[in-house]
């Protein structure tokens, strides 16, 4: 009994592990690319889930199969973002630009909930189809279709990020760009759009993660800034622009989580931010970072 | 002293005189109830900026000093403390926390500070969420004794203590240290600045007052909810209040407190509620896309082109 049941917590820590790790590698790509600290990341994932609400209650059309068009429009959104507001920092020296980007996002922070209840009312919500509750056994641990497919497409996602970024030109210029922008330019890589594609990427992952998120959890407006810490967790601890690793880290976290709440109670929500602390504490500089 | 300390001196002895007879001039609750929340919001916001603008290390976890200080003062008050002592207990609280937290705190640098502190408040709201998850509601007996001039006095006396304290700091070796780490941490220590001390110094000050702020709050409100005293609203609500009015100076932040409840009042009467955060949240992104110095410099821009035209 007892086995079975931290199994099967242990499948939906991964489950849940997958989506904090989706959340993150948006938030890791942008930081790690550009050094801008998006701390409106967890509003982007909640307008993405909003989006996914409206293909689903206005034109009923699965969710799933509505994820490429979310992210388009969310990719669109990162790019009004960047062009309109982060693009004024993006030249900037490290410091400075990490302080005003911050205060940048935290601004939008303010304003996306507000427009979100204003769109959607302060109502809990959920995009729920047909197959939402269903599930399957394997060994007496039951598997929702939902879940797994969330779990499908994190994987799908990143693995083509992972591709993007390492056989690409784009992913090259990426990464050049990240080592260092000024030499990155000189050797007539385009860094403005570098950084405008990189930014809305991260913005339209993130929107990609809303949805999934919203397909097992009730969405609020207020929702974006338990997932923008969750997001922050995992990226410190996986170190910062580690793409596969932010998917581990947070499948670590999701799978401490889950199996922690059977004994933790209401305090599981503290148990990666106290897990963070302590690691903050002895490595001040993060669990991969350098010195 | 120059005729201009004197114009200066003369000024705020007319401005205190005024603050301490409105309560003589007008019993009206809503105006008593808006001058007690401006000077709430003021406490808050120069208590922020002591850490996170004149030592510039930017500290998010400021609603865990304000959550810490309401629910001292909250229960030791409750409990028969003489106010006075309840206020200094919810201070010394907060400042206790800060100082243990503090050597941890300070070896992080960058956003790894930014993101420790506001996890650090965050683990501090679930934890007090989950212990006290009932609302403290006033007794009966004082509840009918309610009134809002004591509320409006001490509001008053602490918002005075808070600003005495950074005109100190503004002109005493101690804030020109602050001043010198937020500037260059590294040039500062090279020139005999014992860095981490003034840190540290600068976090238990902002800190005691910040958990001053969460007493009054404790001794204003009819029903509190611990969830909602260590609410990160606190720490955003201070961070934009002294961004929008100047960060780092004396006038900018009770500038920004004056025009942030005030808008804050307009605008929940007439538009639907929330709607203030949004345009705040603008307000912010403009102040720090394009007036990096606040509405202070803004005013600085229009006295001197006013000066020019006067000239010319």
């Amino acid at each position: 009994m007892t086995l079975a049941f931290i199994t099967q917590s242990l499948v939906s820590g991964i489950n849940v592990g997958a989506l904090y790790g989706l959340t993150a590698v948006g938030l890791s790509l942008v930081f790690g690319v550009m050094k801008i600290l998006n701390v409106a990341h967890g509003e982007f994932i909640m307008i993405g889930a909003y989006a996914g609400f409206w293909l689903f209650t206005l034109l009923d059309c699965d969710p799933f199969l509505g994820l490429p068009l979310v992210g388009i429009a969310l990719f669109l959104l990162g790019m009004i973002c960047y062009k309109v507001l982060f693009s004024h920092v993006a030249k900037f020296v490290e410091e400075v630009k990490l302080k005003n980007s911050l205060l940048i996002a935290f601004g939008l922070f303010l304003i996306f909930p507000q427009i979100a209840q204003t769109l959607w009312t302060g109502d809990e919500r959920a995009i729920s189809p047909a197959y939402s509750g269903e599930s399957f056994a394997v060994l007496g641990i039951r598997i929702g279709y939902v879940p797994l497919g969330a779990l499908l497409v994190a994987v799908v996602v990143i693995l083509g990020l992972h591709l993007l970024l390492n056989k690409t030109y784009y992913g090259k210029a990426v990464r050049a760009t990240s080592e260092n922008w000024r030499a990155a330019k000189l050797m007539g890589i385009n860094v403005e759009r570098t950084y405008m594609v990189t930014f809305s990427l991260g913005v339209a992952i993130a929107g990609i993660a809303g949805v999934l998120i919203g397909l097992t959890q009730a969405l609020m407006p207020a929702m974006g800034m338990e997932w923008t810490i969750k997001a922050l967790i995992v990226v410190l601890l996986a170190g910062i622009g580690s793409i596969p690793g932010a998917f581990f880290a947070g499948i670590i976290l999701g799978v401490v989580e889950a199996v922690s709440a059977i004994w933790m109670g209401p305090y599981t929500v503290a148990v990666g931010m106290v897990i963070l602390l302590v690691i903050l504490m002895f490595r001040p500089q993060g669990l991969f970072g350098k010195a | 002293m120059s005729s201009k300390g004197k114009k200066y001196s003369s000024i705020t002895i007319i401005v205190i005189a005024i603050l301490i007879s409105i309560p003589l001039m007008t019993q009206r609750s809503d105006v008593l109830t808006w001058f007690t929340l401006t000077f709430l919001y003021i406490i808050l916001a120069h208590s922020w900026n002591i850490i996170g603008g004149f030592t510039g290390q930017q500290n998010l976890g400021h609603a865990a000093f304000f959550g810490l200080g309401a629910m001292t003062v909250r229960y030791a008050w409750l409990s028969g403390v003489p106010l006075p002592l309840a206020l200094l207990l919810g201070g010394l609280s907060a400042t206790l926390f800060a100082l243990i937290i503090g050597f941890p705190a300070f070896r992080l640098k960058g956003i790894y500070f930014v993101i420790g502190t506001l996890v650090m408040a965050e683990v501090l709201r679930i934890i007090f969420d989950v212990l006290f998850p009932r609302a403290s509601v006033l007794p009966t007996k004082m509840l009918g004794s309610y009134n809002m001039n004591s509320r409006y006095y001490l509001s008053l006396i602490v918002m005075g203590l808070m600003v005495a304290v950074i005109l100190w700091l503004s002109r005493s070796r101690c804030g020109m240290a602050m001043m010198s780490v937020r500037e260059d941490a590294d040039a500062a220590e090279a020139s005999g600045i014992d860095t981490q001390k003034y840190k540290l110094f600068a976090f238990a000050l902002s800190t005691f007052f910040c958990g001053l702020a969460g007493g009054v709050f404790a001794y204003y409100s009819v029903a509190v909810l611990a969830n909602s005293l260590f609410s990160p609203e606190w720490t955003f609500d201070a961070l934009i209040i002294v961004f929008v009015g100047g960060v780092g100076t004396i006038l900018g932040p009770i500038i920004g407190s004056v025009f942030f409840v005030l808008l804050k009042q307009l605008l929940s009467l007439y538009l639907p509620g929330g709607i203030h955060v949004t345009v705040f949240g603008v307000l912010f992104i403009l102040v720090v896309l394009f007036l990096p110095g606040g509405l202070i410099q803004l005013m600085e821009i229009i006295r001197s082109r006013i000066s020019l035209l006067r000239s010319s």
